[in-house]
């Protein structure tokens, strides 16, 4: 086989099927990558997670003492750390508590509040209704499409069951 | 006593998402773990499971995102018992309204008050 130049290409031959090229790939890859170490990651998902709902309930408690019934006083605690996660967010510290925590950053409330604003700050330039207005909803859109037609579909069949 | 509860129980659901990330190689990201959470907690609401999480640990249970599935079953559950068919469709996010507008308001505002680090 020829190039455009005339200058004869050689055909290299090889024998591996592309599946076990990736995975040998992939098995280098892994080796190469500095191993996170599960248990040390768990420990401090544990620790993250487990402060932001100490927080959490401070305030349930706070609110609670203060008048609302529990089911109030549990949403305006979570209200209160979606307002603290944002602002944590907008000076740049979220970001820290999540490099430490790992999904004890993310499966609390304020991870939720950190992934609608994180993306709108970044995509700003972008406008305010492509921008802002959409990234606002880049992952807090799937996650309301998903509870509400979860919610939805349970709700349709304790209606069909009374 | 219910602030170490819910520092532990809140902490052990944390664990379930990092498990669930680190196990797969990362295949499951953060996004599918809110996705996952939410529908999680709705379902675990719905099967009468979750009210008794959220009785013994308080916001352990109410925060992480489960909590708020749980909002949003019980909304509609409750939606159901007094408007019936069109309780299904009212129910779930007038009962996360709070927590939805926070969300947006809060997120709103400081994502023009402030500009990203580089």
């Amino acid at each position: 086989m020829k190039d455009w130049n005339g200058v004869i290409m050689v055909e290299v031959k090889d024998s591996q099927p592309d599946e076990i090229k990736i995975k040998n790939y992939d098995n280098l890859v892994n080796k190469q990558k500095p191993g996170p170490s599960v248990a040390k990651n768990v420990f401090w998902a544990f620790i993250t997670g487990g402060c932001i709902c100490l927080v959490g309930q401070i305030f349930l408690n706070l609110y609670s003492s203060g008048g609302l019934p529990l089911e109030e006083a549990a949403a305006a605690s979570s209200a209160t750390l979606v307002f603290i996660s944002a602002l944590l967010t907008g000076v740049g510290y979220y970001d820290r508590i999540t490099k430490l925590g790992g999904a004890g950053g993310i499966v609390p409330i304020t991870g939720f509040a950190n992934a609608m604003v994180a993306p709108a700050m970044e995509y700003r330039t972008e406008g305010m209704v492509m921008g802002v207005g959409a990234k606002l909803f880049s992952i807090a859109g799937p996650v309301l499409i998903y509870g509400i037609i979860t919610a939805w579909l349970a709700g349709l069949i304790y209606y069909l069951l009374i | 006593m219910i602030f170490l509860k819910s520092f532990v129980i809140g902490g052990l659901i944390c664990i379930i998402g990092q498990l669930l990330m680190d196990l797969t190689n990362h295949k499951i990201t953060p996004s599918h773990i809110l996705v996952g959470f939410v529908s999680l907690g709705v379902i675990l609401s719905a099967s009468g499971l979750y009210q008794p999480l959220v009785d013994f640990a308080g916001a352990g249970a109410t925060v992480p995102l489960t909590g708020f599935g749980h909002v949003l079953a019980q909304g509609t559950i409750e939606q159901v018992q007094i408007n019936g068919l069109l309780g299904v469709f009212r129910g779930g996010v007038s009962a996360a309204a709070v927590g939805i507008t926070a969300a947006v308001v809060f997120g709103y505002l400081t994502a023009l008050a402030f500009k990203p680090k580089s």
